[in-house]
């Protein structure tokens, strides 16, 4: 992947142009790093506030810090928080192996080997890029549940299945552009060595493709530890649902008491993928340059 | 099986040659790679088919019936056009869906892009803490499209949220926005332009393509910075411009998660943030009304299908290609 350090670019001197004013631009660039995390602030902040404070206190902290919030929360609903952050887990972790698996296998044919109507069934996986979910939503629930997958004695396995069918082609694209750079030399080298096909994979692609799973595996997590829409449909039991299905209990009861340790869930919830931002902040940002699409 | 068998040699793509010439003699691994590219395609060939291409097909045929959840497929009717026809002369909220989905769109992502290339052009430049603000912006997309943050969003533009709060400051009195059928749909489009980070990062990675001799000649040719940022950096920036502008779009058209939260799955407050997915999710899943939910649903591809079309159409006007060819 391509480093983007900043002073990568041309000489500075070159780059800067008359009449850029830095103080002014800091100034702006400080205006806005404040709207952006204005919201986030006052979520943690509500979140610790206690009931009174959250009606009468507008300001962004709480005057006295109360974790109330958090232990009242977890247990709110029948089935306490901890379930939905298992179950959210659960599901997260085997969809990042199911992508990871998948995808690496369909992008090593892709980028690697010679096959009948190959470039074919490359258009048809770029097509599927753009096509959105809902589109298929409906006609997938209805096979599934003709299967009894759906609501099942594993009700996820309408969320698993496609995942390690390779059926993210943003994964398969963006592994396929990474093996594109790997030297055909070394696949050559282990080919005079005997190496088949197999051989190749497991021995060259496999260990050398690693930076290009390690994005596939933090974007697959943060995307299904986010995933509302599919949750949604296929999760119909209390104790089967995820936390992002399980926050929107809250929105019915709308009662002022539930505001707090509704907040207090949320900011839960929003802390695994804060701590994957900081942990890979740069990979992350660089991972979009380097393939393109979402966020 | 004729899968199996080495590749025909008229048949085999790019690059064959070259790769053809280094491995005389077996042909033993090139049938074997035929067959190996199937084997390692198999997981992908069979989600295509069971996940994408079959329920594609389910979902065209139950378009044309009145399908819902409860009746068995045997005792399914054919309705023929019926929910086509439905949809486009007998059911307003269709069309106020569509509305809002457009109205939608057409404001919040030129706002997003707006503001992504513009802060993108503040960032562009080499010093000490980009890094930092780059990090910082990005943020909100990794957590914006969540249930979390849509309740954070709710709250906020509600009667006591940190938004009127905000406005107290300045004397204003403010008023629920998520209960306004006039503002509901705006607190959407703010929360969707609050996540200007991920197309920034891609605009900033276009300013570091453009050659910096560009600006240099402009400069020599006298060009202040507004006329080097209309004739240099625009033109160069075109191609990221016009990728970010396909893909916001599209990925504008199916917000849903923001709308549920907001309206507790109606499309409230006075259908006034009913997107287009949305009540295809109530059509299809409280209503019950598959037949009619897949109908939407093939409308909704061909949709997009042509908006990207139009969007690829009129890209050739106006997007530069540096090498050169016009694509």
């Amino acid at each position: 992947m391509v480093t983007v350090t900043p002073t990568t670019t041309a000489p500075p001197n070159a780059r800067r142009r008359p009449g850029g004013r830095p103080v002014l631009r800091l100034l702006i660039l400080v205006a806005i790093v404040a709207v952006v995390l204005y919201p986030l602030i006052w979520m943690v902040g509500t979140s610790l506030k206690s009931q009174e404070e959250i009606v009468n206190n507008v300001g962004l902290l709480p005057e006295r810090f109360t974790p109330g919030n958090y232990t009242a929360g977890w247990s709110n609903f029948d089935v306490s928080f901890g379930r939905f952050f298992l179950n959210s887990a659960m599901v997260s972790l085997l969809t990042v192996v199911g992508n990871g698996l998948s995808c690496l296998l369909a992008a090593y044919a892709f980028a690697r080997l010679r096959f009948r109507l190959r470039g074919m069934w490359f258009a048809v996986m770029i097509g599927t890029l753009l096509l959105p979910q809902h589109v298929l939503i409906v006609p997938q629930y209805i096979l599934f549940r003709t299967l009894g997958l759906v609501g099942g004695d594993w009700p996820y396995l309408p969320l698993l299945i496609p995942q390690f069918l390779a059926t993210e082609a943003f994964f398969v694209f963006l592994m396929v552009q990474f093996m594109r750079g790997v030297p055909r030399e070394l696949d050559e080298a282990a080919r005079i060595d005997g190496a088949g096909p197999f051989g190749i994979f497991r021995h060259i692609i496999l260990p050398l493709s690693r930076p290009a799973l390690v994005t596939t595996a933090i974007f697959s997590f943060i995307w299904t530890w986010n995933d509302f829409f599919r949750q949604l449909v296929f999760l119909s039991q209390l104790e089967d649902y995820t936390v992002p299905v399980a926050l929107t209990l809250f929105i019915d009861s709308t009662s002022q008491s539930a505001v707090g340790p509704m907040f207090a869930m949320s900011v839960l919830s929003l802390l695994p993928v804060f701590l994957f931002f900081v942990a890979f902040q740069r990979m992350l940002v660089e991972g979009i340059n380097t393939s393109g699409i979402k966020g | 099986m004729a899968l199996t068998t080495a590749p025909d040699p008229t048949r085999r793509g790019p690059g064959s040659d070259r790769a053809h010439a280094q491995r005389r003699g077996p042909g033993r691994f090139r049938h074997s790679e035929g067959l190996a590219g199937y084997v390692f395609l198999s997981p992908w060939l069979i989600g295509l088919m069971g996940v994408t291409a079959i329920p594609m097909l389910l979902s065209l045929y139950l378009s044309f019936t009145n399908y819902d959840i409860l009746t068995p497929f045997s005792e399914v009717e054919w309705v023929g056009l019926a929910n086509y026809e439905r949809m486009f002369t007998a059911d307003p909220s269709y069309w106020h869906a569509v509305r809002v989905t457009l109205t939608f769109a057409l404001i919040a992502v030129p706002l997003k892009l707006g503001a992504a290339l513009g802060v993108a052009l503040l960032l562009n430049r080499a010093w000490r803490g980009v890094g930092l603000f780059r990090g910082l912006f990005y943020l909100p997309s990794l957590l914006g499209g969540s249930v979390a943050l849509a309740i954070v969003w709710v709250n906020m533009f509600n009667r006591d949220g940190a938004f009127n709060s905000l406005l107290s400051l300045f004397g204003i009195t403010g008023k629920p926005w998520v209960n306004d059928p006039d503002w509901a749909l705006e607190t959407l489009m703010v929360l969707a332009i609050w996540q200007f980070g991920a197309p920034m990062v891609i605009f900033l990675a276009g300013l570091k393509q453009v050659p910096t001799e560009l600006y240099e000649a402009a400069s020599v040719d006298g060009a202040g910075r507004f006329r080097q940022f209309r004739n240099v950096t625009l033109p160069m920036l075109s191609p990221v411009i016009f990728f970010n502008l396909v893909l916001e779009t599209i990925n504008g058209f199916q917000g849903f998660t923001a709308a549920f939260v907001l309206s507790n799955g109606t499309g409230g407050p006075v259908d006034s943030t009913l997107m287009y997915t949305l009540n295809l999710y109530i059509t299809g899943f409280t209503d019950l009304n598959m037949g009619y939910a897949s109908a939407m649903a093939w409308v909704f591809l061909l949709a997009i299908a042509v908006i990207t079309a139009i969007f690829f159409s009129t890209g050739r006007f106006w997007v530069h290609y540096s090498d050169g060819e016009d694509r």
